[in-house]
């Protein structure tokens, strides 16, 4: 025991020591979690509208006005011609043309009926589909309008109201969600990077075998090793969390408790697995570079930043040994939706065994080399 | 010059010579491509969702029917209380809840008009929002089919998707995904093996030798654009053969670029090993410092207009965010030179800046 106390003080005092490493490690998780969560949002606003309008009646405008009344759009111009509202959007100064063409108002006074044409830069796929929603969305509602102004309002045929709320985020604020997730990946990835980095590098050294000749055992060894980095974790997610609350008032839907707990069991995965990749590389380099590359792989198929449902079913298998997975669907059902231990049961214990398995193989692998 | 041409040989055979790192830095970059091309999609599809059905009549059943044939939702929950419901959201079961009320068959029936709600799970708003779209969609179309017979909108709409009619989301990840991989991978690769020299202490012999910083620098770059010119290559092609991104513009164009954006990874690693004093620091600021903000900053995944401006500006600074415009204006657009001035100057620009920082900052003395 007392043994194990020692390592962990030598590891601190180099940790401590390292004037370079240590605000990074510390500030920058944090900072990038505030910064970055406010770049995490799927809102689609400001889109440049440009209107081709070659009716130039009161009805025209009155379609124009409930565009840019709407907060959704924004006037980026009036085109002449449909080509020259097509080079706005190849150049990307528009997002969206509005086509309104001539006799729109004579047609809907006289026959009942109009047309419109609504071109998209649907580069952005996602964007485009929303943008699209919008735009149709406005159009409905003029369409209501023009039906009421003519009379026909209270003989509406029969329909069919859709009443929208959303739970657990009424706001539909992103960054309830994204600040936990956010700060969950980046403490997972320093951890990682940290453990392989740091053990990887005495060998390089040669101050493992300098180690492995003390009567320090192999669990001694590890111990003191995977320790000091489970702490510095915890205090890490502890401030980033603190931080988040204060700043984004992120709820704390949930018990406060269960989220450190969860914390405390879920960082020996990364640095588990941290360790695992150190056994297999005899460079920093290597483990870096290994360790970089299962790291993105794991962060982007999260479910941080792209929805989990709309992944094949071959990648859903796969996030199963994905511990940041586990984590990102962790915070979400807790911190914002206040689920209870009980609702996260399958979570908490798949991510017990990936821990205990990924450690066990890690020691398993790990030799106690000349 | 024969010197520096020994210099580069030297660099070649070094990195020949590990064959694992070797094997990571062309497996690495096609491994991620393929995988994130198949995974990251923002199209939904088979949504687990939670019907209430309080009423149970012709009308509630067709119009779930309905929904429930589109292709966007699967029913995995039949809820008959608020607290189940409530019960599947908290556990992460279903996304989207839709509820009857009691009376809905004959409130359409005599007044005309009945509700019907709908629940999202805003945790991810996004997928929130993006789900509650398609139910009113559909059940708009259901109201226009069954319910509006003989009476059609007046304004009918016609929508062109440009560039991508299928609204396909594969188009703006593919090219992301070659951005990001292509950048990170080369500034860590830059950096760190600089950065390894220096711990090292081969540093020490390269600094008393007649080579001078700016040679060394370029020196060792050399081999490693040979490297990522070589993934470049491959991840374009697998974009094309794999993902069906088109190629609509100059091939010519889009190899130009493509060593432009290498280069500017390249010195950008070049730049962070001359203030990294060993590999650990030079992997933090490279890997951990420029992943997140590539990924989340560039218009990569979330779009740029949406941002707050400040987050807009610190995006204008990664290269990133104009590599992947570039690209999808060559392939997808098809587009040159004469559109793509702006960003191709930009990139210009940093190359030129991070190449003058590292060998302003290039120590050739030991602190």
């Amino acid at each position: 025991m007392r043994t194990i106390r020692f390592l962990i003080q030598k590891e601190f005092i180099q940790i401590f020591r390292n004037k370079t490493m240590l605000p990074l490690i510390l500030v920058m998780p944090i900072v990038q979690t505030l910064l970055l969560s406010f770049a995490a949002s799927y809102e689609v606003k400001n889109l440049a509208l440009s209107v081709v309008d070659h009716d130039k009646t009161s009805t025209s405008r009155r379609l124009i006005e409930r565009f840019t009344a709407s907060g959704y759009f924004k006037m980026q111009s009036y085109a002449r011609s449909h080509r020259e509202a097509e080079a706005e959007l190849a150049a990307e100064t528009a997002d969206l043309v509005l086509e309104i063409p001539l006799h729109f108002e004579r047609d809907w006074v006289r026959e009942g009926n109009g047309q419109l044409g609504v071109t998209i830069n649907a580069l952005n796929a996602q964007k485009a589909g929303i943008s699209n929603a919008y735009a149709n969305g406005i159009i409905r509602e003029f369409n209501q309008e023009l039906l009421e102004r003519a009379g026909f309002g209270h003989a509406a045929p029969r329909s069919i109201q859709v009443v929208s709320s959303n739970w657990y985020n009424p706001r539909l604020d992103y960054k309830t969600f994204m600040v936990p997730g956010i700060l969950g990946v980046i403490v997972s990835m320093v951890v990682a990077f940290l453990t392989a980095i740091n053990i990887v590098r005495e060998r390089e050294q040669g101050t493992i075998e300098q180690m492995n000749v003390t009567p320090v055992t192999k669990w001694q060894f590890i111990a003191g090793k995977l320790l000091p980095f489970w702490l510095l974790s915890l205090v890490i997610v502890g401030v980033g969390l603190t931080v988040g609350y204060l700043a984004f008032h992120i709820p704390i839907e949930g018990s406060l408790w269960l989220v450190f707990g969860y914390t405390a069991l879920y960082t020996p995965c990364m640095l588990g697995f941290g360790f695992l990749v150190s056994n297999f590389a005899d460079t920093q380099q290597q483990a870096i570079f290994s360790a970089w590359f299962f790291l993105l792989i794991f962060t982007l198929m999260s479910g941080l930043f792209t929805p989990l449902d709309s992944m094949p079913v071959w990648a859903q298998w796969l996030n199963k040994i994905n511990p940041i997975h586990y984590f990102v669907e962790f915070m979400r059902l807790v911190l914002l939706k206040g689920a209870h231990f009980f609702e996260i049961q399958r979570n908490f214990w798949s991510v017990v065994m990936y821990a205990v398995v990924v450690n066990s193989l890690a020691i398993w692998t790990y030799k106690k080399r000349v | 010059m024969n010197r520096f041409f020994a210099f580069i040989s030297k660099e070649f055979r070094h990195i020949l010579r590990d064959r694992r790192t070797l094997m990571i830095l062309f497996g690495m970059p096609i491994a991620q491509v393929l995988l994130f091309g198949f995974v990251l999609t923002n199209d939904l599809k088979d949504a687990p969702i939670a019907v209430m059905d309080q009423s149970g009549d012709v009308e509630s059943t067709a119009l779930t029917n309905r929904l429930l044939s589109s292709g966007y939702f699967r029913q995995t929950d039949t809820v008959a209380t608020i607290d189940a419901l409530e019960g599947a959201f908290r556990r992460g079961n279903i996304k989207l809840a839709v509820v009857f009320p009691p009376s809905f068959g004959q409130d359409l029936a005599r007044s005309g008009q009945a509700n019907v709600q709908l629940i999202g799970d805003a945790s991810d708003p996004n997928v929130a929002t993006t789900l509650i779209n398609y139910a009113q969609a559909i059940v708009l179309a259901y109201q226009n089919e069954r319910l509006q017979q003989g009476f059609s909108a007046p304004i009918r709409v016609e929508t062109r998707m440009l560039y991508n009619p299928e609204l396909k989301s594969v188009f703006g990840f593919v090219p992301g995904v070659m951005t990001l991989i292509l950048m990170l991978v080369a500034a860590m690769m830059t950096s760190i093996t600089i950065a390894r020299e220096k711990e090292m202490g081969t540093m020490e012999v390269l600094l008393v030798s007649p080579l001078r910083p700016i040679q060394i620098i370029l020196g060792k770059a050399s081999p490693y654009l040979a490297l990522t010119v070589f993934n470049a290559l491959i991840v374009v092609l697998l974009g094309i053969y794999v993902f069906g991104m088109p190629m609509n513009g100059s091939i010519l164009l889009l190899a130009f670029e493509s060593i432009l954006y290498m280069l500017v990874a390249l010195s950008l690693g070049i730049f962070i090993s001359t203030k990294a004093a060993d590999q650990q620091q030079a992997m933090f600021i490279s890997a951990l410092g420029l992943m997140m903000p590539t990924v989340l900053l560039s218009g990569f995944i979330f779009p740029r207009e949406s941002m707050p401006l400040p987050l807009q500006v610190i995006g204008a600074l990664i290269p990133a965010t104009w590599y992947n415009k570039i690209i999808k204006g060559v392939m997808i657009k098809g587009v040159g030179l004469e559109s793509l001035w702006l960003p191709t100057g930009i990139l210009v620009l940093m190359a030129l800046v991070f190449i003058g920082l590292s060998v302003r900052n290039f120590k050739d003395r030991l602190e």
